[in-house]
């Protein structure tokens, strides 16, 4: 797998990352070490293998179905550049 | 469970200027999890509530915030599984995708591609009596909602309330087996009374607790067969999917343009383009979502936040035990246990809220009502009553013992059919007891024979002419049991009045 520059782009675009055009080719080089790695990970044989999703036996933490947080819209709104009547103000996204 | 044969409804079929068109549709419904707490995070779910006030850090997606599962979710979609007659995976996983937009703090949202909880189910969508779809379940996986951003209330701006944003949705996605825009909506119908059976979701389509997105492909007689047969998608049309629709009619003719426009487009030479598309319900037509295509590439990945769910047979099979009685086969036992029509099973099955009550007026075991005769008095008097309020069951002003104590004064014979019409508006309107309404202004039914006996006399008394009359034609007589009824303020038994006009008359 190869990434070009304007795969690299894309990714940037789909992230809401700017990139300045002429730091694609160095970025599109960096995803391909990165994939090129992977890909000779890809040669292991792991046929039959399961999957480890843990060092340690561990089970997936379950909470009760009980209201234990909210009623926080100051803290919720504090880092916000722009709230309004209690809601986040963002530039118009229009459908 | 009932096994009844059914036979599957005609396929809906569209007349183009050239030739005729079948319809291939398929459903994605996202139902809201009925809970307290969100699927993640322990901010409540309850509607309506202020802007950003139902919202955790985690919903927030704060830096450094983890989610935790709420069981109860989990239990849920498994609850739905068994009600849709679906496979239970014991270990599920979640993933997320990715996508940009102001209402999804994360930047991806938590749902379950590659191993969602539950498997191949089906859904039995009647279309008339006998007559059925089989609609096949392809999984249901838990997920995130979003939240919500309201557009309108700025000229420049957006608002944004994460209220909503983590409360649990099951997506419900069905194979291509619809076959027609009323079969859409009546298996949205079903689903919808399902979970409601269950206490799975509310099916609030107002408040956007039931959405559906809808693929639609239009096809030539004779494809879907070849596809069925072969399970190969090449015989079908290129879909699109209209997204995000909260009603039944929006549904219903969202389709119906759709399936218009692509045949427009292919008669024409052209091809479908697969995308997405939004139903417009002012202007009632679907038109293409542009900005949703690149966005498309949802870069999914196991979550790594969250270990997989690893649920025990042993603890699906406690939900199963608990399942309740669910709508076809509550439909089937009022057929058969009371003798009630189809289409009377059907109304009083309808909902779950509907059904609770019917069997709480006819109540149980040996001292029960008669269920058609309380079946009559729920659909035909009460349903029809609360109709012209505009009121739905839950706000009923009579309560079921209130009209489970009407059927007992008809029953014992305490008061005609007439007088309970009358009994029933008081209680409707007022309140109170029966039968002590009964009592208190004197309602009760007329059965001594001999104060009949004398309000027939004095009428046959007054009314010599009439007399002469009813004798030359006995079909006259129903006059006098009139008179009789209007002496005695339709307190007397029409049966009695009925034999003692006639022995009186000599007829």
């Amino acid at each position: 797998m190869s990434i070009d520059s304007e795969t690299a782009a894309k990714v940037a675009k789909l992230a809401r990352i700017r990139v300045e055009d002429d730091a694609l080719p160095a970025l599109a080089a960096e995803f391909n070490t990165i994939l090129g790695f992977i890909e000779q990970l890809g040669e292991v044989d792991v046929d039959g293998v399961e999957p480890m999703v843990s060092v340690t036996p561990m089970r997936l933490k379950r909470r009760e179905d009980v209201v234990t947080d909210g009623d926080i819209q100051a803290k919720i709104l504090s880092n916000a550049p722009d709230a309004r009547e209690g809601f986040f103000a963002v530039p118009k996204v229009v459908e | 469970m009932l096994d009844i044969a059914h036979t599957p409804p005609a396929p809906k079929v569209i007349a183009g200027a050239k030739q005729d068109w079948e319809l291939v549709i398929g459903l994605e419904v996202h139902a809201q999890v009925s809970s307290n707490a969100k699927l993640f995070s322990g901010a409540s779910t309850t509607f309506g509530a202020e802007p950003n006030s139902n919202v955790a850090f985690v919903d927030a997606a704060m830096p450094g915030m983890l989610p935790v599962i709420n069981e109860f979710c989990v239990a849920q979609a498994v609850r739905t599984g068994l009600g849709l007659k679906a496979g239970i995976n014991l270990t599920s996983a979640f993933d997320r995708k990715n996508y940009f937009y102001p209402d999804l703090p994360q930047g991806y949202q938590i749902s379950q591609l590659y191993h969602p909880i539950v498997g191949e189910g089906e859904v039995i969508v009647e279309m008339g009596e006998g007559i059925a779809r089989r609609v096949r379940i392809e999984r249901i996986h838990l997920e995130q909602d979003a939240g919500k951003s309201i557009h309108d209330m700025d000229p420049h701006m957006s608002f944004v309330d994460l209220n909503r944003t983590g409360v649990a949705l099951m997506e419900i996605v069905s194979r291509p087996d619809i076959r027609g825009p009323e079969e859409a909506a009546a298996y949205v119908v079903k689903l919808r009374q399902i979970m409601r059976y269950l206490g799975t979701c509310d099916g609030n389509m107002q408040n956007g607790n039931l959405r559906a997105d809808v693929n639609v492909s239009v096809c030539r007689p004779g494809d879907y067969e070849r596809y069925q047969e072969s399970q190969d998608f090449s015989h079908l049309g290129t879909r699109c999917e209209i997204k995000n629709m909260n009603s039944m009619r929006f549904i219903q003719a969202a389709i119906e343009y759709e399936a218009r426009r692509q045949i427009g487009i292919l008669e024409d030479g052209g091809t479908i383009v697969q995308e997405t598309r939004l139903y417009d319900p002012d202007k009632g037509e679907t038109r293409s979502m542009r900005s949703k295509e690149e966005a498309h590439d949802y870069r999914y990945f196991p979550c790594p936040d969250l270990l997989p769910l690893e649920i025990e047979q042993a603890w699906v099979d406690d939900i199963a035990a608990a399942l309740p009685e669910l709508p076809d086969a509550k439909k089937a036992r009022f057929m058969s246990e009371f003798g009630l029509t189809d289409y009377d099973a059907s109304v009083l099955t309808a909902d779950v809220d509907n059904a609770a009550y019917f069997e709480a007026v006819v109540g149980g075991g040996s001292d029960g009502r008669d269920g058609k005769l309380a079946a009559n008095w729920v659909i035909n008097e009460l349903f029809g009553r609360l109709k012209k309020e505009d009121h739905t069951i839950t706000e009923t002003p009579v309560s079921a013992d209130q009209l489970g104590g009407i059927v007992d004064l008809i029953t014992k014979g305490d008061i005609s059919g007439k007088i309970a019409k009358e009994l029933f508006e008081i209680v409707f309107t007022e309140g109170g007891d029966p039968a002590e309404i009964v009592e208190a202004r004197g309602m009760r039914q007329v059965t001594d024979t001999g104060a009949i006996e004398a309000a027939v006399d004095k009428v046959i008394a007054d009314n010599p002419a009439q007399v002469e009359k009813a004798k030359q034609n006995p079909k006259l007589a129903g006059w006098f049991v009139g008179q009789v009824m209007k002496a005695t303020g339709g307190k007397a038994n029409p049966k009695a009045v009925n034999q003692i006009v006639a022995a009186k008359l000599g007829l």
